[in-house]
């Protein structure tokens, strides 16, 4: 089985010096060679979850068979939307045409690094479709081809069945993490071709089913995972059973409460899956003391119950589709403004898409801190705030009041999500906070934090679990990192503002640095918070002895 | 041997014959030296506009660009104004450093994995990349400037004065100029990375190739003239100001050579717009680095924004309603 694959084998397969097919002088010439590997690659959609959202060609099909069951037309329909989207967007169009494959970004790449194959370098994974494009819009291309050895000259290949395979392949081997794009020259941005491609995969009903059907949930039920309302309001009442045993305080939330001051937006990951639980527990505790201390007026919503986007994995008209809810249930509740949660590609789309899609957000007032009184002039128009800013204002206006002690047992190192570092830039809040709650934190090396950050390898909806393989490659380059902080400074927890890291990374560290655990930053703030009235605390949220309180 | 550069080194082989036996055996100094730089100057051009109104013509409906350290957010919170800018200024100097200084490719690591000893992946500082590409555009840049000296008459004083900073190493005769040699060095340092380096070998096509055996052969017919074979210079001064004066002029005694150079040239200046070299013109449009990161501050406008199917809160509470009043949670509609 390629999915229990041994940490051994992998590391030996590594190689930073590919080689060419024997007999061939050129990748290009090499599709028929391509061959979708199990524990590479995800599970197709299922039709049901592709009809749901109206998407083209919902039928059961198998990546692995040879008929893929395309429409007849199907290299039309590829056509036809390469062509709307160069004229579309100037990134794809400009992407397409100016790379010099100076191959900057080719070892920067966590599929590369972790994989060694040459097809996960960026430039080689842009250039699977740039030699599509060369060859039908480019009118040089055309031209060149028409002289002796101009073929050649113009790197142009025509679209056949093969190279549909090898883009899907490869398509869904990005995590859209953007780390090739801080090194590139020209600003190329991987991401920004991946999303293409996924389109046009789309368009021929070629998803994933690891993010088709969280879609589909979504759109229908409100949240990736499918809960409905009232099992989502069971399961933050068993969290509040669970934090009034470890601080005898009830923390009771609200639920679509009309008037209320905030309305509170998180992956629905923190709802359902350890340890986002604990991040999520977290979350209530501090609403509890806020609410206690400064009357702090805050609603959670069943109906806008995900943070995350995995529209944004397929398409921009599905990312927007789903991202409508947040707004849709701002203006229905009343509510001031919106905070959101710990969570990486969905402060991507609220930072760079969500204001464009669906606002103007004119019916919100531009967010003001009701209890420090600090506005939010970052977000002035787009009136969501992100939790870690909002905490980080609290705690320097000295707001809160935390034990430090209680995080003693954790020493913290703090991994960067791709999304909020090459997508917003948010790098101190969350670090500040650690600093403040919790006594012992040391940094990765500077190459794989911050801007230069290393995606948790499962990133865009590949945290699926039939392609534990490819995951654990691309997880290789983060986990490297955290084990040198780990056998250098003991470290043994790794701090995250990311409902996918929450999950993936735990698994990362399971595979590859089995000591550490991962903690999201406000599970850390909720062991820290001095509730009013609490009892005294034995226990962390996790139900294991505070540092001191071992021997009872 | 590998056909990805055999091909085009027999192309630039062949072009300098083509332009060499057709002035040394067929007479054509017409062709070579009045008609066809014209053809290649009108090419260029109209490509390149061509290219750039076409990259123009393309919308921009989301603001993404790619932020490398900490965003404009709490008052107390240092931005990092450059790498994350919130405002056209910021925007501008990114861009001014991107453009003259290739900030990004400066970032450039190199990753080395340690197997079996420690199984430690490493990141280095790899300067050299940087080093050559910035070595090989101010080259040609002050190599164009210099050859300006051909189509103007007098000569302006400033051209004058690049002349004499680039022949500051004072050596030989006629004296050296600098730009050239480092001209011909990087792009030699760049074509041994696309043959030595094995991962540049493998993303490289001819297309990569081209363009460096063109240029190695026009600074090596350069440099070749210059100091070797002593070509009539006041000969080739007639026919470039003849050029630049729109006037037909064909000086005796200027050799093949210097066609072949010319030639080369006007090569180089048709392939430009319908190539990689469009990245001159592209890394202007950049949006990943030419927008501000701050989309949360003021609003965006995609132009093509069209109405999308939503789940509204009524079609989910006509879903969900019974299940919702049993758990208690509040709803528009009691039915």
């Amino acid at each position: 089985m390629s999915n229990d694959i041994k940490s051994d084998e992998l590391l030996n397969k590594i190689d930073f010096s590919p080689k060419y097919d024997k007999g061939s002088g050129n990748w290009m010439d090499t599709t028929k060679s391509v061959q979708i590997r199990p524990g590479m690659y995800c599970y197709a959609a299922k039709a049901e979850s592709v009809e749901m959202l109206g998407l083209p060609n919902a039928r059961p099909w198998n990546p692995l068979e040879e008929d893929w069951k395309l429409p007849d037309n199907w290299q039309e329909i590829i056509f036809n939307g390469l062509k709307e989207r160069l004229e579309k967007f100037r990134t794809f169009k400009v992407f397409m045409d100016i790379c010099v494959r100076c191959g900057a970004c080719a070892d920067k790449c966590h599929f590369f690094l972790g994989t060694g194959d040459p097809k996960n370098m960026p430039v080689l994974r842009a250039e699977l479709l740039r030699s599509v494009y060369r060859n039908d819009f480019s009118t040089a291309a055309k031209i060149l081809s028409k002289i002796p050895g101009g073929k050649k000259l113009a790197g142009a290949r025509p679209m056949t069945m093969s190279v549909l395979k090898e883009w899907w392949y490869y398509f869904f081997q990005c995590t859209e993490c953007r780390r090739c794009s801080v090194f590139c020259p020209y600003g190329i941005d991987t991401a920004e071709i991946t999303m293409m491609a996924r389109e046009i995969f789309n368009l021929l009903g070629l998803n994933i089913d690891w993010i088709a059907t969280p879609v589909s949930n979504c759109y229908q039920t409100g949240n990736h995972l499918g809960i409905q309302p009232h099992a989502f309001k069971d399961m933050l009442e068993f969290f509040v059973e669970d934090i009034e045993d470890v601080t005898g305080v009830n923390c009771t939330p609200q639920f679509q409460k009309k008037g209320a001051d905030i309305l509170f937006i998180t992956p629905s990951g923190d709802v359902f899956a350890d340890p986002g639980t604990y991040t999520c527990q977290g979350y209530l505790i501090l609403f509890q003391y806020l609410k206690e201390k400064y009357g702090l007026d805050i609603t959670w919503s069943t109906y806008a119950s995900e943070g995350g986007n995995f529209g944004s994995f397929t398409s921009h008209e599905t990312m927007k589709r789903l991202n409508a809810k947040m707004y849709a249930e701002a203006r229905r509740l009343g509510v001031k403004w919106i905070l959101g949660g710990e969570c990486g590609h969905m402060w991507r789309v609220i930072n760079q898409y969500m204001d464009t899609m669906n606002g103007p957000a004119d019916f919100l007032e531009v967010p003001k801190s009701p209890i420090t009184g600090t506005i939010f002039e970052n977000a002035a128009s787009t009136k969501m705030v992100h939790i870690t800013e909002f905490t980080a204002d609290l705690i320097k206006h000295g707001k809160l009041e935390l034990d430090k002690s209680r995080n003693a047992n954790r020493i913290m190192t703090f991994h960067d999500s791709c999304n909020t570092s090459r997508g917003m830039g948010l790098l101190d809040e969350p670090r500040y906070i650690i600093e403040n709650v919790c006594d012992n934190f040391y940094e990765m090396p500077p190459n794989t934090i911050r801007e230069q950050t290393f995606c948790c390898g499962s990133g865009s909806g590949l945290n699926a679990g039939e392609n534990m393989e490819l995951r654990m490659a691309g997880a290789l380059p983060r986990a490297n990192a955290v084990k040198y902080v780990h056998e250098k400074f003991g470290v043994n927890t790794l701090g995250t503002i990311c409902a996918i890291d929450r999950a993936a990374l735990t698994t990362l560290c399971e595979y590859w640095v089995p000591d550490v655990e991962v903690y999201g930053i406000h599970e850390l703030v909720g062991n820290a918070l001095i509730l009013p009235g609490e009892k005294e605390r034995d226990e962390d949220l996790r139900f294991e002895p505070l540092p001191g309180k071992e021997e009872k | 041997m590998n056909q990805k550069y055999l091909i085009p080194l027999t192309a630039v082989f062949l072009l300098f014959l083509v332009a060499y036996t057709g002035v040394e055996g067929a007479g054509l100094q017409w062709f070579f030296g009045f008609v066809f730089p014209y053809v290649a100057l009108v090419i260029f051009v109209a490509g390149f506009v061509y290219k750039v109104l076409g990259w123009a013509a393309s919308a921009v409906p989301f603001r993404i660009p790619t932020t490398c350290g900490q965003q404009k957010s709490l008052p107390w919170i240092k931005q990092n104004a450059i790498d994350n800018p919130s405002t056209s200024m910021g925007v501008v100097v990114r861009m001014i450093l991107e453009i003259f200084l290739f900030r990004s490719l400066f970032r450039n690591t190199k990753a080395a994995f340690n197997k079996n000893v420690s199984n430690r992946l490493s990141y280095s500082w790899e300067i050299f990349l940087w080093l050559g590409a910035l070595a090989f555009h101010y080259a040609f840049l002050v190599v164009i400037l210099r050859h300006f000296r051909f189509f103007t008459s007098p000569v302006p004083s400033c051209l004058q004065f690049l002349e004499k900073l680039d022949g500051i190493v004072q050596l030989g005769l006629p004296g050296i100029f600098l730009s050239g040699v480092v001209l011909l060095a990087a792009t030699l340092f760049l074509l041994a990375r696309r043959i030595f380096d094995a991962k540049v070998t493998y993303i490289s096509q001819a297309a990569d190739y081209f363009p460096l055996f063109l240029i190695i052969a026009i600074a090596a017919t350069g440099i070749a003239m210059r100091y070797f074979t002593k070509v009539d210079i006041i000969g080739i001064k007639t026919l470039t100001m003849g050029l630049a004066t729109f006037s037909y002029v064909i000086p005796e005694g200027v050799g093949g050579l210097f066609y072949a150079h010319l030639f080369l040239v006007s090569i180089l200046f048709i392939y430009f717009p319908m190539s990689k070299l469009m990245h001159m013109g592209g890394i202007f449009l950049s949006p990943t680095r030419n927008m501000a990161n701050n989309t949360r501050m003021k609003r965006h406008i995609n132009p093509w924004n069209y109405d999308v199917d939503i789940h509204t809160y009524e079609q989910y509470e006509d879903h969900f309603r019974e299940k919702m009043i049993e758990a208690g949670l509040p709803v528009d509609k009691k039915e």
